[in-house]
């Protein structure tokens, strides 16, 4: 069982709500992943319209609500979106997403540091989204971030985890949880986060925008399983060299 | 400074495309300005559906299955150029008149009511009539109340562009009309708007001034057309280059009827406007993309899904009209006159979702209480 902030999640795939054809898909979707954390984009939703189209359909008790600052540029609207999303009732739980850049959404490494060291002090549970850069991971850690998100590509590519040598030593060196997101776009990336020990994956555009969302939302969560399956089984090493099969291969001359 | 090349050297390079250069360019993670120029050409015609098809699965990748609405409100008729071919033009004797800020948010509330959350504020070109005083004050009222407010309105000073931004405007698209400089001087008869390069440096000046988004466009009916997409993919690299933290986004105008008679001097066909808006999709994956009420509702709901991520509803052009049905003195008679639900569900029939709200109105003010600057 995974725990981030002293609370318990059963599913180590945590779910989004852009990109889908509507609500109720999204819906459908969420539920076949099994996830119990959602992420949403506080520039999509009415906090305090009841009628909001992801409002609507998001049942408060079953996912932890995880609002995320898509589209703020610097610490400073980060934390003012922040603050008014806790003030209507979206709760201390954060995605804190800094991205000035908007082609590439890739975040500010500094603004990232600085609004979290902040919002932490004010009491929010903070999960920064980052760049897979394992400094930045102990600095983020060191100021009181709940858990780390590092991006395993850019956000949207669907390229998987480019940035692997990284983000085996931000696992490595990691005490709080690590959470891979962005670019996962196959349930094979999301196995190889979780066998590479990763404690989490997010995942949205690759399940919002595939032909039936509902049946890849089951695919991610079964590859989130059985990544985490082999990765507390112990892989084996890999190596270059051939092991043979039999130790004593090779050895027939000895009496 | 932005720089356009010659009109007649950019209409060279969309003419010249080999079968191996659209290919290639079609195949391509980024084609480039060669491989725009490729797929802006005559040759590349015959692959109008293929250009279809990768621009579609692009725009649903960096998209999602979603598309944005928005409404116009039109504040003012009053204009100051002659512009040949606008209905607003300052030769046309027509009725004209400017909201008072009580009608401006009447119209606006009207839009609020029937499910608008973003909206595009436009007027002529009067800065004495629709300045900037006057624009920041409709932006005070209305900022609390809706997602985003985007203008489209005279070019302005950079510092007025701030200006505005701190009063809670979003973006601000200002539309070259024709990147061909002689076709420029032709149509643009009289007025501060005859100024080819000032209008050419206003996206400019307002990613300078820190504004979200900038939208750019050509009128399209009064040069080449396919010299008009490479001009747009020029400016649209150049922006990027030079102001990265800025969104960017481009519409496709193309000319309706409208009062003066004015006849478009290039006619661009439905097929015409769509392989340019494939190209230009493949050529910037992340541009948002608009398609207007100007074109019919069969053409728009067919390209849901192709390429543009931005469609209007439930249009008046003219001022007032929301309220007051025989405004008259419309800017241009709309193709698609479909309200929001109908336009929403022929969005979501397409298995598309009609997103209202994309943006919110507290990322113009920073966390320390002071307005953005």
């Amino acid at each position: 069982m995974l725990t981030i902030a002293g609370r318990k999640f059963r599913s180590r795939l945590f779910g989004g709500t852009g990109k889908f054809s509507s609500p109720e898909v999204m819906k459908a979707a969420l539920e076949a992943s099994g996830c119990e954390m959602v992420t949403v984009a506080l520039r999509r939703i009415d906090l305090n319209n009841p009628a909001d189209d992801i409002m609507r359909v998001l049942d408060r008790d079953r996912y932890l609500f995880l609002p995320n600052t898509s589209g703020a540029r610097d610490a400073n609207e980060a934390m003012r979106l922040a603050r008014l999303a806790r003030a209507s009732g979206g709760g201390e739980w954060l995605k804190l997403e800094v991205t000035p850049d908007p082609r590439t959404l890739l975040p500010d490494p500094i603004e990232t540091l600085k609004a979290t060291e902040i919002l932490v002090k004010e009491g929010f549970k903070v999960l920064p989204y980052m760049n897979a850069d394992p400094i930045l991971a102990l600095r983020l850690q060191d100021v009181g971030a709940v858990a780390v998100m590092p991006l395993g590509s850019p956000i949207g590519t669907n390229q998987g985890v480019l940035t692997r040598f990284q983000i085996e030593i931000i696992i490595s060196q990691a005490q709080v949880p690590v959470i891979v997101d962005a670019g996962l776009g196959a349930p094979s990336h999301v196995a190889e986060a979780m066998e590479m020990g990763a404690d989490a994956v997010l995942v949205n555009t690759a399940i919002a925008v595939a032909g039936d969302p509902v049946r890849m939302a089951r695919a991610f969560a079964m590859a989130v399983e059985a990544g985490r399956i082999a990765y507390e089984s112990g892989l084996g090493a890999v190596s270059k060299d051939a092991a043979p099969s039999s130790p004593e291969d090779g050895l027939g001359f000895l009496r | 400074m932005f720089t356009i090349p010659e009109f007649p050297a950019l209409q060279e390079a969309v003419s010249r495309a080999t079968e191996a250069e659209i290919v290639q360019a079609l195949h391509s993670e980024r084609p480039g300005l060669a491989g725009l120029a490729a797929l802006l050409s005559p040759a590349a015609e015959p692959h109008l559906g293929a250009m279809a098809k990768r621009s579609g699965a692009i725009t649903s990748q960096r998209f999602g299955r979603t598309i944005q609405v928005y409404a116009p409100v039109y504040l003012s008729s009053f204009c100051a150029n002659r512009c040949a071919y606008c209905g607003f033009s300052a030769d046309n004797i027509m009725e004209r008149r400017v909201l008072t800020f009580a009608e401006a948010e009447r119209e606006a509330m009207i839009l609020h009511q029937r499910g608008f959350n973003h909206l595009l504020l436009v007027s002529g070109e009067a800065p004495a009539k629709v300045g900037v005083d006057y624009l920041e004050e409709i932006a005070l009222r209305l900022r609390d109340r809706f997602a985003a407010l985007s203008i489209e309105v005279q070019p302005l000073a950079t510092e007025e562009y701030a200006r505005l931004f701190r009063a809670g405007i979003t973006s601000v698209a200002v539309y070259q009309e024709t990147y061909d400089r002689e076709m420029y001087k032709q149509v643009h008869l009289g007025g501060p708007k005859a100024d080819f390069d000032y209008r050419l440096e206003s996206p400019s000046r307002v990613a300078a001034a820190g504004m979200r988004e900038v939208g750019i466009g050509a009128l399209l009916g009064l040069s080449d057309w396919r010299a008009e997409g490479l001009a747009l993919g020029l400016h649209l690299a150049w922006l990027r280059k030079q102001y990265w933290r800025t969104g960017l986004t481009v519409s496709f105008p193309r000319m309706r009827p409208a009062q003066g008679e004015f006849k478009p001097l290039q006619p661009v066909s439905e097929r015409n406007l769509s392989q340019m808006i494939f190209a230009l999709r493949m050529f910037d994956p992340d541009v948002g993309l608009y398609l207007s009420t100007r074109e019919e509702a069969r053409y728009r709901d067919g390209m849901i899904g192709l390429g543009p991520t931005r469609y209007s509803a439930g249009s008046c052009t003219a001022p007032g009209g929301y309220g007051q049905e025989d405004a008259g003195g419309e800017q241009f008679e709309v193709g698609d006159s479909r309200s929001l639900a109908e336009v929403s569900s022929a969005i979501q029939k397409k298995g598309f979702d009609p997103v209202r709200k994309d943006w919110d109105a507290v990322f113009q003010i920073r966390g320390d209480g002071q307005q953005a600057a």
